[in-house]
């Protein structure tokens, strides 16, 4: 039997590969080899001098980098442990389970520009309801935008509650798929509510939570939109991240060919270093 | 005889004063944005545009964000769809994406929009792409009354790329009601042994703000604060920088070269005028109000204009929107130049020049162009006519949100102002600043040259490092500089400087 025809039914698939993912894989590396921008709007070869300049020449793209591993990391973390909590809150027989499970995913579906708009106004440091409030019990205005270091928080504090349900939802679902046995088995042991969060959800749980915490982690890794609504990458450059410096030089100061040089070497950090990542994490969390 | 001649002169009077009111009143009444002065009759009037027909054909447009720009752009496009049959689409977009948005289509070789909003400082990278204005607009009554040095700015060796809808000059605005006020020259003289008037100097200025920082000095229950400025890096603070540093760079015995020395390129935005300059403004980040830092040009006049500060620099829109009749500061609020410094640095002999000096600095302003590739350039460019005819000018002017500040000779007559409500000292202060602006033989003018946005964009950076605290105004100043001998070699010295020469030129008072 002849089965040649099977490929041509590949054929739509790998069309929609090629136009989509690696076509713009192989332009953005021959992007990232030519000087584009806003006065030689031409793909010119200039060889790897954009790279050369990058790992030379560019602190700027590596402190936004390392902070970009700050928040990113410490905002997934923060997000596992709530979104945890809350998924453990509404897995157990509560009064009202319905009602806080939708209440707990409401932040997810907001449109996060919108909703940073929002954070940022209640942030605003002299005309906002955060200071205001504060200032009705005697503390002083906090500069929640406006100092390099609160303001690294203040990202965090926005970036978690708009994606803690996402984890939540996650976590909720791996929770409702448990096998009930080893929970019984633990029961008739006597084990306490803690040597059961210990020893059984909390392996039980290993291989959804790592899917949940490397999914977030890919995500926390684009931030952009809450960093460029909320600071603008300010003050100075104290929440500037990858994603938002790399749109500064394609998109602000049209150096095409060199923000093709910083995507392309960002992508190839991210995917080396979340693969790590996962497998520390599969190492770490789960064992045979 | 006596009587019939009273009578008749009466009765022509009537005419002649009723008569263009009652023309105008046919398009107020439908127009209200107008009803101060109807239509004004001339090219691109309501009348005139009324007459045109671009039923069945659409416009689009890429401006500024709503309120500055985008809402004049948003209104006259609705009114010129009336008018017309047009229909007319507009995006808004935040001040730092304008330069993008335009300009990855016109690489690209695309026309998504008929008409792009930018800056006029974007028009030696534009102008490849721009349509030039023909010759008829340039030539109408209309743009007759543009000043010699706006039509210089909307124009490229004498062609014209930019249709003139707005003039920007930055001027220092204070609140007259304290300057002026007796009892607070009393106080500050008593506290501080100086006196209290119209800074001349930007030491006076940080002076005078820190001392007004932080209490409720107009009584109206909140705490008031020193200064508004732009601060927010990618948000024009480029521009809010070059007015502090003209005081203490732009020397006048020094001809050749504001940014750069035009002679070598080499950078002059390290050198200890701008240093200067810099340390005064991170002194300023602690008379501006809780999160001033982070405050955008709309955050300023929002500040300024609402009464918070006692001082702004900028544009004209704080002055306006603060002048304007549902402001709590409405006449309360004086213009006057930039202030100067007692010192300028003088870069052939390596010192300090002692001695008062003073620079405006003119920031030109929001530009519009038609792109080459449009398939509606004559609807595009009746838009743009229609846009800054003589009846819309006169009531955007007025509207401090708007963004559209003075460019015609007409603007510059106290009368146009205390016509919408200012006061009479009020509107001759404003228009003599803008008036000896324009007279003055040591101007700055920005940069117009290939990269502009690089160059700007590198400055703003560490200018917000400095401000934020993450490097002194001098290593800052260092880092701006090194990316601008980077952003020179990358584009080229000779090209950057065959541009530049035409700035200089003018600030050498030799065009």
């Amino acid at each position: 039997m002849n089965f040649k025809h099977k490929y041509v039914f590949l054929f739509p698939g790998l069309f929609v590969l090629i136009g989509i993912l690696i076509f713009p894989i192989i332009f953005t590396i021959r992007l990232s080899l030519s000087g584009w921008n806003s006065y030689t709007p031409e793909m010119n070869f200039i060889g790897i001098t954009n790279y050369i300049r990058l790992f030379t020449d560019d602190p700027r793209f590596w402190e936004s980098f390392f902070r970009l591993s700050f928040l990113s990391v410490s905002t997934v973390i923060l997000q596992y442990i709530i979104g945890f909590a809350l998924a453990l809150m509404v897995w157990r027989e509560i009064k009202f389970k319905r009602f806080f499970r939708v209440i707990f995913l409401i932040p997810m579906m907001t449109t996060p520009v919108i909703m940073t708009v929002i954070w940022r106004t209640f942030f605003h440091e002299s005309l906002g309801p955060v200071n205001d409030l504060l200032g009705n019990i005697g503390i002083d205005p906090i500069l929640w935008l406006s100092d390099p270091v609160i303001a690294k928080f203040t990202v965090i504090i926005v970036e978690v509650w708009q994606w803690t349900p996402f984890m939540f939802l996650l976590l909720l679902a791996g929770l409702l798929s448990l096998p009930k046995e080893p929970f019984l088995a633990a029961a008739i042991d006597g084990a306490s509510s803690f040597r059961k969060f210990v020893y059984v959800t909390f392996p039980l749980m290993a291989p959804i939570s790592i899917g949940a915490i490397i999914i977030r982690l890919i995500e926390a890794s684009k931030i952009m939109d809450t960093v460029f609504v909320l600071t603008s990458g300010g003050p100075g450059t104290a929440t500037e991240t990858s994603s938002f410096y790399i749109y500064i030089k394609g998109l602000r100061e049209f150096q095409m060919g060199y923000a093709a040089t910083l995507s392309f070497t960002y992508l190839v950090i991210m995917i080396i270093s979340l693969t790590i990542i996962a497998k520390v994490l599969t190492k770490l969390m789960i064992k045979e | 005889m006596k009587i019939i001649k009273t009578c008749l002169t009466a009765i022509i009077s009537s005419v002649m004063i009723f008569s263009p009111m009652a023309y105008a009143d046919k398009w107020s009444d439908q127009f209200p944005h107008i009803k101060a002065t109807g239509d004004i009759p001339g090219e691109c009037s309501y009348e005139s545009m009324s007459k045109k027909n671009y039923k069945g054909k659409t416009l689009k447009i890429n401006t500024h964000a709503v309120p500055v720009m985008g809402e004049p752009t948003a209104l006259h496009a609705e009114q010129f769809a009336k008018l017309t049959g047009a229909k007319v689409d507009v995006t808004h977009t935040p001040a730092g994406d304008l330069y993008a948005k335009a300009m990855v289509p016109f690489q690209a070789g695309q026309a998504p929009y008929d008409i792009v909003f930018g800056f006029s400082n974007f028009i030696n990278d534009w102008r490849r792409y721009l349509e030039p204005v023909p010759k008829k607009y340039v030539e109408m009554k209309q743009m007759q009354d543009v000043t010699p040095s706006h039509i210089g700015i909307a124009s490229w060796d004498g062609v014209m790329y930019q249709f003139p809808v707005d003039g920007d000059r930055h001027y220092l605005k204070y609140r007259k009601d304290v300057i002026d006020n007796p009892k607070y020259q009393k106080k500050y003289k008593a506290d501080t042994g100086k006196e209290l008037r119209v800074p001349r100097t930007w030491k006076e200025y940080g002076e005078m703000a820190a001392y007004f920082n932080d209490w409720d000095w107009d009584g109206d229950g909140e705490k008031e604060y020193g200064s508004a400025e732009v601060m927010k890096k990618d948000d024009l603070m480029y521009a809010a920088f070059y007015s502090r540093s003209a005081a203490y760079s732009k020397n006048p015995k020094t001809p050749g070269g504001f940014f750069f020395d035009l002679e070598t390129m080499k950078p002059l935005i390290n050198n200890p005028g701008f240093v200067e300059a810099l340390t005064d403004w991170v002194e300023a980040t602690k008379y501006v109000p809780p999160g001033g830092i982070n405050f955008g040009l709309g955050d300023e006049i929002g500040s300024f204009g609402g009464g918070q500060t006692l001082f702004s620099f900028s544009w004209d829109d704080a002055f306006v929107a603060a002048m304007q009749p549902d402001s709590p500061i409405n006449n309360k609020v004086g213009a006057a130049q930039l202030p100067g410094a007692m010192k300028v640095w003088n870069r052939k002999s390596n010192s300090w020049d002692e001695g008062f000096n003073q620079a405006p600095f003119f920031v030109w302003g929001w530009a519009v162009g038609v792109a080459k590739k449009s398939k509606e350039k004559e609807m595009a460019f009746d838009y743009l006519c229609f846009f800054a005819n003589e009846a819309n000018h006169q009531a955007d002017i007025g509207i401090g949100r708007f963004g559209v500040n003075p460019f015609r000779d007409a603007d510059f007559q106290a009368d146009v102002w205390t016509q919408i409500g200012w006061d009479k000292d009020i509107a001759q202060s404003y228009v003599d600043t803008l008036a000896e602006m324009e007279k003055s033989k040591n101007r700055v003018f920005p940069l117009r040259v290939p990269g502009t946005f690089e160059f700007n964009a590198a400055l703003a950076t560490a200018a917000a490092k400095a401000l934020a605290g993450q490097l002194s105004p001098q290593a800052a100043l260092d880092e701006a500089a090194k990316q601008w001998e980077d952003i020179l070699n990358r584009v080229g010295k000779d090209n950057v400087r065959k541009a530049y020469a035409v700035g200089v030129a003018m600030e050498d008072n030799k065009l």
